[in-house]
């Protein structure tokens, strides 16, 4: 209890400090104005969200392995926190774009490339809801997890690649690419803070996962 | 039939858990079956006999536990046995003749001169006339000669049935029993799952009863053999 | 070798069920050939446009058509239950999932090649000189299709609500096959035709990457 507590409090305070920090620490970017602010956010969920899905990939290999179901639950807490930071940045590209370049959406290939990763984890979760028989379940949505994980990096060359050939506006320059000392030290510190706020709704929807499996098989014990 | 080659072998199942989410199919099931013997499992639907069956078929693992053939000696045969399994699906393609099944898998066995094989059995199983038939066309009966022709493509030592008389007409049934009689004096272990008494459980030299996935009689313990059958008639 | 004769053996069993009935073969081809002309009705068929949009439609239309073709290879082996027969008698399962992906491969091309010429007529694109390499692109991306499309399979066949789920677990996926297919078809039906080795050593990659992901866990895609 107190650990979980502990955690919750340092995150908190990360996150904070990351916000005040990205709004008066670091200096206002020349070009686009106050609204670049919202890099510091967009940038590190993008990598928290990699990250988790990662976990989640490693979830879904050691359950093929070991056939554990804590290495389910893992992963389906992986997918949904990583969804969430995905579905962050998706938002907040366009908050970003639009004062910027006057339109909501612009297919630039890192946006394009995150959404057809959240589509990939959309249909993770929803192979899951189909599914009855929980180990059923647990077995072959960590296989789709496999093969989704697997075809991430080649959605991103390939998607890279066809930009490259077809240029449309960038949203945002690369991430760590010509930036400023100050700014560096944001954005780095943003992405701890958002990889620990990561951990926390990881460890707590880990900790959901597990007691709801403990009360379903109460209510089966109990019916039986 | 006409006996084959194969050596006689015996089935040992140990400690087997076979759990479905958070339910047991099966809960510690420990059972030997001896080489040659004929074996009736009985039990409600639901008690394991299914789950029992295709573990011992290697198509399900078990989540604990395991199952090993014996040679005639009663030790671990080194080589696992190919087993025939007989289920309620015909385990046939209704697209294929029925030559043209038995051709197929006798070839994906790797066995020797698949279309001698094939022919043989299909006169076993009196179906050399409906042999250039599509399965689709066969009845239930004629289907089941056909999933018995492919459980035996492999001469196997050991016969798992799952209901395999379901659905057949009194000539069907005695038919299936008549063949099972005969795989039996060969010296096959037969180890099926009935509903209630009937030709095919008199065959049996054993019954087991499984209920909520675990053993609950066994006429090698002193059981009745005719209240262990009609008890899963209940 | 065993794995090999085993895939032969079952490779001649589905092209022999296809080609008696060829009900799967005629629906896709008309199925795709809809496709084409509704879409054809969303722009202008010039010569500029054609080219520009035409090949993206022409895979796109393949793509959807293959999400709805790929259905029944796992389906129709619960009739009967005949996917047990075929785990009890090959030595190797790896050779279930060769076989049909061999097969469905077949089947997607033999539908190509029967459209290109109705396509080149309908879009007034030129395919002749240039279609040994037309060949040679849709078989690289007919097999990146086949392959997640057949592992997918399994894995619906085991679900509720299969019909949406295949789609809805393969477009994502096959993202980069529909760049990578496209760019090299439009490259090929360009006024200079080129052949491009990077999308096509893509694609390649692409199937190596899935068809060593099948090896590796196809057969636990079968598991009871």
């Amino acid at each position: 209890m107190a650990k979980r507590a502990i955690l919750g409090l340092v995150t908190v305070g990360l996150v904070v400090t990351a916000a005040f920090a990205s709004f008066y620490v670091v200096p206002m970017e020349r070009t686009m104005g106050p609204i670049q602010r919202i890099f510091y956010f967009h940038a590190a969920s993008a990598w928290a969200g990699m990250t988790a899905f990662a976990i989640c990939f490693l979830g879904n290999l050691l359950y093929v392995w070991r056939r554990q179901q804590n290495w389910d639950w893992l992963g389906v807490s992986a997918a949904e926190v990583g969804l969430a930071f995905t579905t962050v940045v998706l938002i907040t590209g366009p908050i970003w774009a639009h004062p910027v370049w006057g339109i909501w959406w612009t297919w630039d290939w890192r946006l394009t490339s995150t959404f057809v990763m959240w589509l990939l984890y959309i249909s993770y979760l929803l192979l899951r809801t189909l599914i009855e028989e929980p180990d059923r379940r647990a077995l072959l949505s960590a296989l789709f997890g496999i093969f989704a994980f697997l075809d991430v990096p080649l959605v991103y060359f390939s998607i890279r690649w066809w930009r490259t050939q077809h240029p449309q506006p960038v949203v945002m320059g690369g991430p760590g690419a010509g930036l400023e000392p100050t700014m560096f030290k944001v954005f780095f510190f943003s992405v701890l803070a958002m990889h620990a706020l990561m951990v926390l709704l990881l460890s707590e929807r880990y900790r959901l996962e597990k007691l709801s499996v403990a009360v379903h098989d109460l209510q089966r014990e109990a019916e039986a | 039939m006409t006996p084959t080659s194969f050596s006689p072998t015996g089935i040992r199942f140990e400690k087997i858990d076979k759990r479905f989410g958070g339910l047991y199919a099966l809960r510690r099931v420990s059972l030997e079956i001896a080489a040659g013997e004929c074996v009736v499992l009985a039990g409600r639907n639901g008690s394991g006999k299914t789950t029992l069956l295709r573990i011992a078929a290697r198509l399900s693992r078990p989540s604990a536990g395991t199952v090993n053939f014996l040679n005639g000696r009663g030790e671990r045969s080194e080589a696992p046995p190919a087993a025939g399994f007989v289920a309620h699906a015909t385990m046939v393609y209704d697209e294929l003749t029925a030559e043209e099944n038995l051709l197929l898998f006798a070839r994906l066995q790797g066995i020797a001169a698949p279309a001698a094989c094939t022919a043989k059995l299909l006169r076993e199983v009196g179906l050399e006339e409906r042999r250039n038939s599509l399965v689709r066309t066969f009845s239930r009966g004629m289907r089941q000669r056909v999933a018995i022709a492919r459980a035996l493509l492999n001469e196997p030592a050991v016969i798992l049935l799952d209901e395999p008389a379901t659905g057949l007409d009194p000539q069907g049934v005695s038919w299936f029993a008549e063949t099972l009689r005969g795989l039996r004096d060969s010296g096959r272990t037969l180890l099926m799952s009935l509903h209630g008494e009937s030709e095919v459980s008199n065959l049996a030299t054993r019954a087991i009863q499984l209920d909520a996935g675990a053993v609950v009689a066994d006429t090698r313990t002193g059981a009745n053999f005719r209240s262990i059958l009609t008890f899963a008639n209940a | 070798m065993a794995l090999f004769s085993n895939t032969a053996v079952l490779l001649g069993k589905e092209l022999r069920t296809e080609f008696r009935s060829r009900e799967l073969l005629t629906t896709t081809v008309v199925f795709i050939l809809t496709i084409v002309i509704l879409f054809s009705f969303t722009f202008q068929p010039s010569g500029n446009e054609s080219l520009r949009f035409g090949p993206g439609l022409l895979w796109l239309a393949i793509l959807f058509a293959a999400s709805l073709m790929l259905q029944p290879g796992f389906l129709r082996e619960q009739n009967n239950d005949t996917l047990s027969a075929l785990r009890l008698s090959v030595s190797d399962p790896f050779a279930i999932f060769l076989a049909k992906l061999v097969a469905n491969t077949v089947f997607l091309l033999l539908t190509e090649m029967l459209l290109l010429p109705i396509f080149a007529v309908l879009f007034n694109v030129h395919i002749l000189a240039v279609f040994p390499q037309l060949v040679l692109v849709f078989f690289l991306g007919s097999v990146g299709v086949a392959i997640p499309g057949t592992a997918f399979s399994a894995i619906s066949a085991q679900a509720r609500m299969r019909e949406l789920l295949l789609p809805l677990l393969l477009l994502p996926l096959l993202t980069p096959v529909l760049i990578a297919s496209t760019e090299s078809t439009a490259g090929l039906l360009d006024a200079q035709p080129a052949l491009q080795g990077k999308w096509l050593g893509f694609l390649a990659g692409f199937d190596v990457v899935f068809l060593t992901a099948l090896w590796l866990f196809g057969e636990y895609l079968l598991e009871e």
